[in-house]
Parts: C-alpha cells; sequence; structure tokens
C-alpha cells in the first residue's frame, strides 16, 4: 500500500468523512465534513464510496508527493491547480505517478475544497469515524492537523474512467447569501424587534469562527426574559443567541449540549454552503417551513448523483 | 403523559418531557430512551438525552417526520407513570486529598468539616447521571450533599488531569480527559472514563447512579489506567 507525504499543509487540512455519528449522548461531537456536499463529490470523481475521508483543506491548500501512483480528486472552494507546475483542470480526476507533486493555491472563492483518493485514507477509525476531533486530539491523522513532512498511508483504490464534475452543482459563497432557517423552541424568547432583525438585517461571519461554529457580528438581536436556558441537545446548524445579542451558529465540532437560547436551525440543505464561508461573507436569514427544507434536502441529494459524469475520451 | 415535540431544525427534533431538574423527568426520560432504543426505527440516527429532553436526530429522506412524531406519542403513550426503570450502579474509587485533591483542604475550610468528614459527606451519597456534554464522557450529576458545597475557583486551573474529581458550587464531578477547569478538586479515580479506542469508549451514560469509595495509594496504583504515572 503507498503513501502520500505533506510537503507544505496549507493552513489547516484535516482529515474528515461524514463524522462521529452516534456518541452524542456521550458527548462526543460529531465533526466531520464542513461541507459534506463537496465531500461526496470529491469521492465520487475517484469512485470511492461518497463517505470516504478526504483531506479538508482551509483557505489555502496543501501541496502533496504522492509516493505511489494514485487516482485523486478535488471538490468544493476553487482554486488554481496544479500538478508537477503544470496547471491541470480542477473538475476532472487525474492520474498521478510516484514523485507527482500536487499543489493547490489561495482559494478563489469558497473556503473549504475535499482531496479526494481513490481507496480513501488508510488512518484508524476511531468510534466508527476517520474524522479529526481537533479539541479532543481524536481520529484523522494523530489526532491533529497535518504538518510539514507527514506521511498519510493510503487504501487500496482501482483507478477509475475520467470524470467530470459539473462545477454549477458546487455550493459556493456569493457577497450575501440567504441562508435557510426554520424557527427555533426558544424562539419566543426573543423580543419582535430582535426577531425582526435576525430575519431582515444581514450578519456577518466574523473572525473568530471555525469548525466548532461562526460567530456572526449584526444588528443586535434582544432577549425578553434572558440568555440563559438548561441545557438541552443541539444540533449541525443550531443559532445560539448568548446574552450579547449576536449569533452563533454551531458547526461540525459544536459541543453536544448547549445552554444558551436557540433562535432557529440552518437547513440541512444550506450546510455546505454556510462550511464554504469565511471572515466577512454575509448571511441574510430566511425562515421556511420543514416541509419545505426536506424538499431542498432532496432536490441537493438528487443534484449529487447527477453532478459527477464519465468523460469520453 | 405530558410530553411536548418542537422541531430542531429539519432532521432532528427535541422532545420536552419536564421542565425541571428532577429525578422524575429523569425516569420518563430514560423510560423513553429504552423503549426508543429497543423500538430500533429505521431513520433515526443519534438519541441525545438531557435534563428535561430528548433530541432526535433523523434522515428525513428515510423516514417522515410526521410519521416519526406519531409513533414517539404512541410510544410515550405506553410509558406508566410510576414504571421502574433500572437504573445501573456504578462504583468511582476516589484516592481523596494529597497531590491529587489539592483543593480538599479549601473544601473542609469553605464547609467546617474535616477531611474524613468532607470524604465521608462525599461518599455516602449517591448520584444521579442526568447527562453527558461539555467534554466527551463529563457527567452531570445530582444528589450531593449541600454541606461540602463550594465554589468555583475564580481563577481556573489550566491543567487538570483526567480522572480529577471535583466540586463546583452545589455540583460535583469527574473530569474525563485533561483539560482546564475551575473546580475545586478534591481527589481523582484511577478508572478511566473514556477510552476512545475500545468498542464501549465511555463508563457511564445518563441513568446511572454513581457512588464514591475511598482508596489508598497502593489501591489506587493497582487500579490506575491513566498512562500519565
Amino acid at each position: 500500500m503507498g503513501k502520500i507525504k505533506i510537503l507544505k499543509p496549507g493552513l489547516l487540512s484535516t482529515i474528515q468523512d461524514l463524522g462521529r455519528v452516534g456518541y452524542q449522548q456521550f458527548g462526543m461531537p460529531v465533526s466531520g465534513a464542513m461541507d459534506t456536499h463537496a465531500l461526496q463529490m470529491a469521492n465520487l470523481l475517484v469512485g470511492n464510496k461518497p463517505s470516504d475521508a478526504c483531506i479538508e483543506a482551509t483557505l489555502m491548500g496543501p501541496e502533496i508527493e504522492f509516493m505511489t501512483d494514485a487516482q485523486i480528486g478535488l471538490a468544493g472552494a476553487l482554486s488554481d491547480v496544479t500538478i508537477n507546475n503544470i496547471p491541470v483542470d480542477a473538475f476532472t480526476n487525474h492520474l498521478v505517478k510516484k514523485g507527482d507533486v500536487l499543489k493547490t493555491d489561495i482559494f478563489k472563492q469558497g473556503s473549504r475544497l475535499y482531496i479526494a483518493i481513490a481507496g480513501g485514507f488508510d488512518v484508524p477509525v476511531v468510534m466508527g469515524s476517520q474524522s479529526t476531533y481537533l479539541r479532543g486530539k481524536l481520529g484523522g491523522y494523530g489526532g491533529r492537523a497535518l504538518q510539514e513532512g507527514d506521511e498519510i498511508e493510503i487504501g487500496k483504490g482501482r483507478a477509475i474512467c475520467q470524470r467530470r464534475l459539473n462545477p454549477d452543482c458546487l455550493l459556493l459563497p456569493q457577497n450575501t447569501n440567504t441562508i435557510n432557517v426554520i424557527a427555533a423552541i426558544e424562539s419566543e424568547a426573543f423580543t419582535l424587534a430582535g426577531i425582526t432583525n435576525f430575519l431582515s438585517e444581514n450578519y456577518t461571519v466574523s473572525s473568530q469562527s471555525d469548525r466548532m461554529g461562526y460567530r456572526l457580528n449584526g444588528p443586535h438581536i434582544a432577549h425578553r426574559h434572558g440568555a440563559d436556558i438548561l441545557s438541552a441537545g443541539i444540533a449541525n446548524g443550531t443559532i445560539q443567541v448568548p446574552a450579547h445579542g449576536e449569533p452563533i451558529i454551531m458547526l461540525a465540532d459544536r459541543q453536544t449540549i448547549g445552554g444558551y437560547t436557540k433562535i432557529a436551525n440552518v437547513i440541512s440543505a444550506d450546510l455546505p454552503l454556510l462550511g464554504q464561508m469565511k471572515a466577512g461573507d454575509k448571511i441574510r436569514f430566511k425562515e421556511v417551513r420543514l416541509d419545505e427544507a426536506h424538499r431542498l434536502l432532496r432536490e441537493q441529494n438528487e443534484m449529487l448523483l447527477r453532478a459527477i459524469t464519465a468523460q469520453n475520451n | 403523559m405530558m410530553m411536548q415535540i418542537f422541531p430542531l431544525g429539519d432532521s432532528a427534533f427535541q422532545v420536552k418531557l419536564g421542565t425541571a431538574i428532577s429525578p422524575d423527568t429523569l425516569q420518563k426520560i430514560r423510560s423513553l430512551m429504552q423503549l426508543l432504543e429497543e423500538s430500533e426505527i429505521e431513520g433515526i440516527t443519534e438519541l441525545v438525552p438531557s435534563y428535561t429532553d430528548i433530541i432526535i436526530h433523523y434522515q428525513p429522506l428515510v423516514i417522515d417526520f410526521k410519521l416519526l412524531v406519531s409513533q414517539i406519542k404512541k410510544m410515550a403513550a405506553e410509558i406508566k407513570p410510576n414504571s421502574a426503570v433500572d437504573y445501573k450502579t456504578v462504583r468511582i474509587p476516589v484516592l481523596y486529598g494529597e497531590t491529587f485533591g489539592k483543593d480538599l483542604p479549601h473544601v473542609c475550610q469553605h464547609s467546617g468539616l474535616n477531611k474524613e468528614q468532607v470524604i465521608n459527606r462525599h461518599c455516602e451519597a449517591s448520584y444521579l447521571v442526568y447527562m453527558l456534554g461539555f467534554t466527551p464522557g463529563f457527567c452531570y450529576l445530582g444528589g450531593m450533599d449541600k454541606a461540602i458545597a463550594t465554589p468555583r475557583k475564580e481563577v481556573p486551573d489550566s491543567k487538570i488531569l483526567s480522572g480529577s474529581v471535583g466540586i463546583a458550587g452545589e455540583q460535583t464531578g469527574i473530569y474525563p480527559i485533561e483539560s482546564p477547569g475551575g473546580w475545586q478538586i478534591i481527589g481523582r479515580t484511577p478508572l478511566r472514563l473514556f477510552k476512545p479506542e475500545k468498542d464501549e469508549p465511555f463508563l457511564l451514560e445518563a441513568g446511572n447512579v454513581l457512588e464514591f469509595y475511598p482508596i489508598n495509594k497502593d489501591e489506587y496504583e493497582r487500579l490506575n489506567e491513566h498512562n500519565d504515572g
């Protein structure tokens, strides 16, 4: 079995799959890809199971040397991609030879790029997942972000024919982004003016944002009585508002329970787009009904099946 | 049985079974958890209990939300008000005081009790595990004797060893992993609460009853599961 070597790690590159599901009742965060849609597309490009682990690169991609022949595919944020310093099509899979070097650059749009390799990454499965949980120092490669000189074992893959990703199927942020939400149980804990602000004003992703959650800056959301509740479970995309009145969206590495009032939850179909945002991006929240959210999720799943097509050479 | 259901986004919902922390609400939560676990309904991915609620995570494209809610209402209706729930008791050995419980003198000073009295009070009570969270394997316990309640530290310690047993206000708890924290540390258990490499990674779960008992240094060394010596 072969390996890849990290020549430069990029800003924050971790191994992620669809997350560590089933242990939240013991206080274990789920983790997993911030943009699960792109992760699945990267895997489909190389014939992997959609749920296999990829490298999730953040804002600037890594530089990787292949220590064996392999097939790779990328999806997510837009970046220039070179193999041995020669620009290549970022939307097709590529066969690479032993000694080849893949480089990506500072991302032009989006903040997370997924690098899949045929056969996946051969890192230990911890509690049912290969995802890295950075704060808990477990999963992925040694429970940490990739560093220069790391050599990662890859699984046994078989090269497939050329496949291409339709770039229209990527979910990437624009200047202002509509994020659909479903009202939360405690939405009555806020003043009408607070709710109106939340649903009609722009909120900006702050620099205090990471895989655990995004802190947003924007108009104050006032509470009627107070910001603290008896702690209860939260979900991916739960939007909490602490006493300071600015929302926090809980994401992949979120803790399992929360003690702040919840105003709404981001719908599942909009979590991948959210995962592609970075500090400075603007959000406009829009309330939708549950059946609408489920319809959008179904459509997104159908889009995933159409996103990758075989190329005729 | 009083029960309210609210969506928590489009892939989870909150089942509210009470409004305050109580053994009675815990019993309802454990009863429904047990029925849900036994039902093995396809499309449910996780059950996350807390003081007064259960969050049910589901796959909306596998099971219809309304259908799932009606199944759960039917299930809840089967729960009898005083149905017995089998709480498993787990005994936790603790080496109190000395280097592993360096804040024990402070708890003594605050409570006006001597060392043996504080240890006795801590060991005589049975503690209900209401929920886990904060860090993997951290248990929120109820039932501590108020006589040994001691406020948190004003300046948290930057490093508390895994297995440390502490007091914060009227709560007591065990640190499953090394982390910063402001609890008054009175001892350490040689047991590991969180073993990510095992098939069953967690020693404790919601609905357990914990009992602490004192051990000496030799027993601690014999039982020690931590690899930090």
